[in-house]
Formats: structure tokens, C-alpha cells, sequence
């Protein structure tokens, strides 16, 4: 049983873009490695250098915990070095229009919080954060609502993975083991798996 | 009464163990691919808790990312790249799993090996931690990209949960025109549908048009399903499919391989099989197809010109804007004409035999442009192997392609193969993010391999069908 994750609470950084692949949340050079510590300081990396502006360099945005996202979020790559980079950077919730599926996947393995908002409740908190940086967000997975200030929108999460953080229980590989004799059972069944004869 | 559950379908429930309440499933993995990128995190999960690999015989290794194609002895130049490649054998040594490593004549690109070696077969459950594993669908399987965490699940436990996706079957009908490739219905494909068209959805690709493509063609298609947000993609197996598994070292032998066809052969979704979504195409609407922004919809048919955005959807403007002042390409030009600098025959969408045979047919008795570095990168040692008794390599050097040793190289920047500053690459892999080639500012533009030969001769994007050796 892993900690229940019921609600994030924290600061909101925006970056209302669609599509960003994986690519760019990690570069690939920063793969090399065979541990994910570090990987915090690298998160989009190649956009900061081109952009000045890039709301990961803004110290305004410094520790936020909840990234607002666009469409297609996390798109490309099944590298976990990207919700990893995310999550060491401080993020512990996104909220975004939608996700990829992979990359959804692993944020539910991490225990970070994935959830999807319209397009204009995205705007809406977007700006909220952008005119006051220190707006306390809360992401709550109990009522599916993300409050800023006094702004609520409600929001949405598969209820396979919104259970799993609720109730703890997103650590799947101790839920997997549990079932070893079943799975030994069931590896009987499949006919590759017994020169085809089943 | 007949079974009308499709092939997904099919598969899916053999390999269901349980249903937990909040109706995900426990699905039983049948093939387990690694790789040294996304395995040392993996590795350590089980080390820190004690654990053992499950199905050590369903769990097969090799290396591909980080290995030089160049000057491949140890240690490597980069040391992180060392430190890698030694962690896996470390590691495989340790936990007792195979590994088609460097020595090992049968290394390449993870996607290209599995299929290869006849590992890669109808009716199982194929996961690695990569996400073109979409590509080992071409034989009937469901194949599926995973993230680190679930690597770890894999080797302890040979199982993972996962949602049942819907299934949408993708028809494309009819013959396609001389110079119109494999590449290009998978571009087309998704430039109708968009990159996240197939979130929540497996592909299923039928109709004669996929019909009549070989086995390596269907694994172009299917390697870039994930390209289009479908976790994976899938054909249903054939005569084909049987005759490329015959004889392969890891493929059933003798009265199992009869029985193996019978089974195989028996999952294919019948003609009355169900659909969540269909989206039929056809095949002479196909032309050869080039990306010329940042993500892989974001492509045009040859003769086409690129989108005015003014006429654009206003929804979708501000990528298509960022997309053109990144490429630094203007609306409504024509992508022909675009220079490169460089030209990448290569990757797990098209660096297989039947490519590099395509691609050495065009370049053979012409040079490659002064200005442009072309280098050809075959996708396994056996591929390499293989083109060189062919003398396919002696051709591309001819022409002034640089041949080299099996791996990933350009088509992602984790080797020394890398794009400088702005340059532009015609590329024959699956991705054309920013910074994908290594270079933050670095130009990609994918299309077939044949293309990116004629690129590479030219200097310039051009129209495969006007370059005169277009067999009918
Ligand atoms: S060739 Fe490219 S897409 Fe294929 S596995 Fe290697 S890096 Fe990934």
C-alpha cells in the first residue's frame, strides 16, 4: 500500500501549449543515465534555452506544484525520464486538456495526478495564475474539482487510476505479485506458451 | 454461431488473468523486449525489493539507443553511454536474461530484432519499454509501449494492468501509385486523423491495400501507429505472416509450427467482426507524403503547399504558426524545393532489408549532393549482413553515403549521430519533434527512405515519381 493521494495543494505554473512530446519535456541526451535522480533541474530543457520567458525559468513559478497544460500532453516517447523530470522538478499534479496515453500511464505509476479540463477552465486558471503567481491551487480528487482562489472547475480522471490514488493502492507491482498463483495458473491457458496444444 | 470478436479482442481475453473492480486488467504478457535506455531504473526496483525475474525465457535484451554507429569499440568515447551499456550486462548477467549484445551478431534495433528472429509472433502480448513497440503488431500481436515503472512490474511478474482500449479498424482500399510507399499511408493516416485521433483506440489496419504489403511494410505502418496516439496498431496474420516466421530461430519448428499456423491463422477478425469505429481511405489518394513541421500530422502530399493558416481551423493556429517560424518554412510555400544538409536512411520504421534495397536502387550510378551528409544505417547486424551480400553497401558508397554499424543513430540523440545547429534532415524515421536529432533548433523532415536517397542526391526535397527511376 502505497500513501493515499487524495488532494495536491500548491502553486500553479502554466504552459497552456498543445502537443508537447516527450522530447521536449526531457531531451534525449539527459536518457543517458541509469538513475533519474537529477533529472528535476533538465526539464524542458531545449525550449528554456530558446525561450527567455519559459515559465520553468521564472522564479515567480519556483515550486509550483500544479502544472496547467493543452491538448495531447506528453505525446511521443515512453520515456518515464519525462513525468521523472517533471516530478523532481516539484510537479505534482497537471491538469490538461488531454494526455497521452503512455505518458498517463506513468504518471499513475509515479502517484502523480493527472486530470482533464475544458480549454476555457484551462484559460481560466491559466490566467489566474499569471496575475497572481501565488494563488494556492488544490486539485481534489474526491470532488474531481481544481479550486484557485475563488474559482472552482470541475474536472475529469479515469476512475481505474483515480481509485488507485485515493486509495493507495497505485503501487501496482505489490498488487501484481498478490496474484502470482493465479498468474502461474493462467500462463497453463495460453497455447505458445505449451507448443501450442492448448 | 461464429465469433465475432476482432483479433484484439481475441488476444486480449486469453491473456486476461483477472478484472479488478474498477474494471482494469491483468493482462499476461507474452514478450518482454528491453532495452538499455528505459531498463537500468527498472532493474534497480527489483534489486531494492528483492525480486526476481519472473519469465526469464519470455524476456529477450539487446542495445540500440546509445551505441555508436561509427567507431563501436569499448569503452565508449561517452561515458555515460558506457555506463549504460554496461549496467545492462551487468544487470542481464545478474538476472539471467538474454542479451543480443554488440558481440552477439544479432543486435539492432530492439523493434527490427524481435521480428527478425522470430520472436515477435501472432496472437501474444508484446511490451517494452519503448514506444514503437506499436511496430511487432504487423503480426496479428497486441504490442504495446510501456514506461519504466511498468518495466519493473513486467520482469517481476510477467503481468501489468491496463485499461481495454476501444478498436477502431483503419480500411485503406485499392493499389498504391509507383513511388507511393508503405511511409506513406502511415503519413497520410495520420494526417487525416491527427496525433492523438487514436487516444483510447488500438488500430486495426485492413483492406487490400495492407493485404498486398509485405511483412516489412506492415511493420512501417504499424511502428508509427503511436505517432497517431494509438498505443498500438495491427494486421491481421496471413499467409504472409506465416511464411516470414517460418524457419526463424525463435519461431515454433516442425509439427508445432503446423499447429502454430492453425491458431494463428485462427485469430484474425472474421469478415463479420465488431468495430468500435471504423475510418475507411483510399489508396489512390496517396502521394508521397512529407512531414515539413514538428509533429508527424503535420505533413503534405508532394505536390501539395503548405497550410495558410488564415484558412486554417482557428483552434489550430498557433501550432501550425509555431511550427512554420521553427522550421522556418513560410504558409502556402511548397515543401519541394526545401534544402537539407542532411539525409538519414535509417530507425525501426525504415531501416530494414527491403528499405535499404529501395533506397540503394535510387541512389545507384548518382552522387550525393556536395553539400549534404547522407549516412545509411542498417537497422540490425543481420540487416547489415544482409545488404552487404548484396553488395547494397558498395552502391550507397558509391554515391557518397556513409554506411555504418546497426542502431538507433539518427533518429534520436542519444549516440554520436547528431544534427548541427539548424540544419535540415530528410529522415526516414518516425519523429520530427523539436530537438528530436539531437540539435534544439535541428529540422526534420520525414518521408520514405526512397525519398530521402532522392533528397540526398538532389540536395533538395523532391518528388520521388519525377525522379526518373520509378519502377511501374
Ligand atoms: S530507431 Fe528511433 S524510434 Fe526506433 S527504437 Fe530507436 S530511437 Fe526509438
Amino acid at each position: 500500500m502505497s500513501t493515499k493521494i487524495k488532494s495536491v495543494s500548491g502553486t500553479g505554473i502554466p504552459l497552456l501549449l498543445d502537443d508537447i512530446d516527450t522530447d521536449r519535456i526531457i531531451p534525449a541526451r539527459y536518457l543517458r543515465c541509469v538513475t533519474f535522480e537529477g533529472l528535476g533541474e533538465f526539464a524542458f530543457e531545449d525550449d528554456r534555452q530558446q525561450d527567455p520567458n519559459h515559465p520553468f525559468d521564472k522564479a515567480e513559478y519556483k515550486g509550483s506544484s500544479v502544472l496547467i497544460a493543452g491538448r495531447n500532453f506528453g505525446c511521443g516517447s515512453s520515456r518515464e525520464h519525462a513525468p521523472q523530470s517533471l516530478m523532481r522538478w516539484g510537479i505534482k499534479a497537471i491538469v490538461a486538456e488531454s494526455f497521452a496515453e503512455i505518458f498517463f500511464g506513468n504518471c499513475s505509476s509515479l502517484g502523480i495526478v493527472a486530470v482533464r479540463a475544458t480549454r476555457e477552465d484551462l484559460q481560466t486558471l491559466g490566467a489566474a495564475i499569471e496575475s497572481n503567481p501565488t494563488t494556492q491551487l488544490k486539485v481534489d480528487l474526491e470532488s474531481l474539482t481544481v479550486t484557485a482562489g475563488d474559482i472552482s472547475v470541475s474536472v475529469e480522471m479515469a476512475d481505474s487510476a483515480r481509485d488507485a490514488l485515493v486509495t493507495g493502492e497505485w503501487d501496482y507491482l505489490g498488487q501484481l505479485l498478490s496474484a502470482a498463483d493465479q498468474v502461474t495458473a493462467h500462463a497453463a491457458t495460453i497455447p505458445y506458451l505449451n507448443g501450442f496444444t492448448k | 454461431m461464429s465469433d465475432r470478436r476482432n483479433l484484439f479482442n481475441k488476444v486480449w481475453d486469453l491473456h486476461t488473468v483477472r478484472t479488478l473492480p474498477n474494471q482494469q486488467t491483468q493482462l499476461f504478457i507474452g514478450l518482454h523486449l528491453i532495452h538499455e535506455v528505459t531498463s537500468p531504473q527498472a532493474y534497480e526496483i527489483l534489486r531494492d525489493r528483492g525480486l526476481k525475474v519472473a519469465y526469464r525465457e519470455r524476456t529477450i535484451a539487446t542495445v540500440d539507443h546509445i551505441v555508436p554507429t561509427a567507431d563501436q569499440s569499448r569503452p565508449f568515447k561517452d561515458l555515460l553511454a558506457e555506463q549504460m551499456m554496461s549496467a545492462i550486462e551487468k544487470n542481464c548477467d545478474e538476472f539471467g536474461v538474454t542479451l543480443l549484445d554488440l558481440k552477439d551478431g544479432r543486435q539492432g534495433i530492439v523493434h527490427v530484432v524481435g521480428p527478425e528472429q522470430g520472436l515477435t509472433q501472432p496472437g501474444m502480448t508484446i511490451v517494452c519499454g519503448d514506444s514503437h513497440t506499436s511496430t511487432h503488431g504487423a503480426f496479428g500481436s497486441i504490442a504495446i509501449g510501456i514506461g519504466t515503472s511498468n518495466v519493473a512490474q513486467v520482469l517481476a511478474t510477467q503481468t501489468m494492468f491496463l485499461d481495454r482500449p476501444k478498436v477502431r479498424r483503419i480500411v485503406v482500399n485499392g493499389d498504391l501509385a509507383p513511388g507511393v510507399y508503405a511511409k506513406d499511408v502511415i503519413l497520410h493516416i495520420i494526417q487525416k486523423l491527427g496525433v492523438q485521433g487514436g487516444v483510447g483506440y488500438a488500430y486495426e489496419y485492413a483492406g487490400s491495400t495492407f493485404d498486398a504489403m509485405s511483412m516489412e511494410e506492415r511493420m512501417t505502418v504499424c511502428n508509427m501507429s503511436i505517432e497517431g496516439g494509438a498505443r498500438c496498431g495491427y494486421i491481421n496474420p496471413d499467409e504472409k505472416t506465416v511464411e516470414y516466421l517460418c524457419g526463424r530461430p525463435y519461431s515454433p519448428q516442425g509439427d508445432e509450427f503446423e499447429a502454430a499456423t492453425e491458431w494463428w491463422l485462427s485469430l484474425a477478425s472474421g469478415d463479420d467482426a465488431e468495430f468500435d469505429d471504423e475510418v475507411v481511405f483510399n489508396a489512390s489518394d496517396i502521394e508521397p507524403t512529407v512531414t515539413w513541421g514538428i509533429t508527424p500530422a503535420q505533413s503534405v502530399g508532394i505536390s501539395q503547399p503548405l497550410p495558410i493558416l488564415s484558412e486554417c481551423p482557428v483552434g489550430e493556429r498557433v501550432l501550425l504558426g509555431e511550427a512554420l517560424e521553427f522550421m522556418g518554412l513560410a504558409e502556402g510555400q511548397p515543401v519541394m524545393g526545401t534544402r537539407i544538409d542532411v539525409a538519414f536512411i535509417g530507425s525501426c520504421t525504415n531501416g530494414r532489408i527491403s528499405d535499404l534495397r529501395e533506397a540503394a536502387r535510387i541512389a545507384a550510378g548518382h552522387k550525393v549532393a556536395p553539400n549534404v551528409k547522407a549516412i545509411v544505417v542498417p537497422g540490425s547486424q543481420l540487416v547489415r549482413e544482409q545488404a552487404m551480400a548484396e553488395g547494397l553497401h558498395k552502391i550507397f558508397e558509391a554515391a557518397g553515403f556513409e554506411w555504418r554499424g546497426a542502431g538507433c543513430s539518427m533518429c534520436l540523440a542519444m549516440n554520436p549521430d547528431k544534427l548541427q545547429g539548424r540544419e535540415v534532415c530528410a529522415s526516414s524515421s518516425n519523429r520530427n519533434f523539436k530537438g528530436r536529432q539531437g540539435s534544439p533548433t535541428g529540422r526534420t523532415l520525414l518521408m520514405s527512405p526512397a525519398m530521402v536517397a532522392a533528397a540526398a542526391i538532389e540536395g533538395k526535397v523532391v518528388d520521388i515519381r519525377e525522379f526518373g527511376c520509378v519502377t511501374a
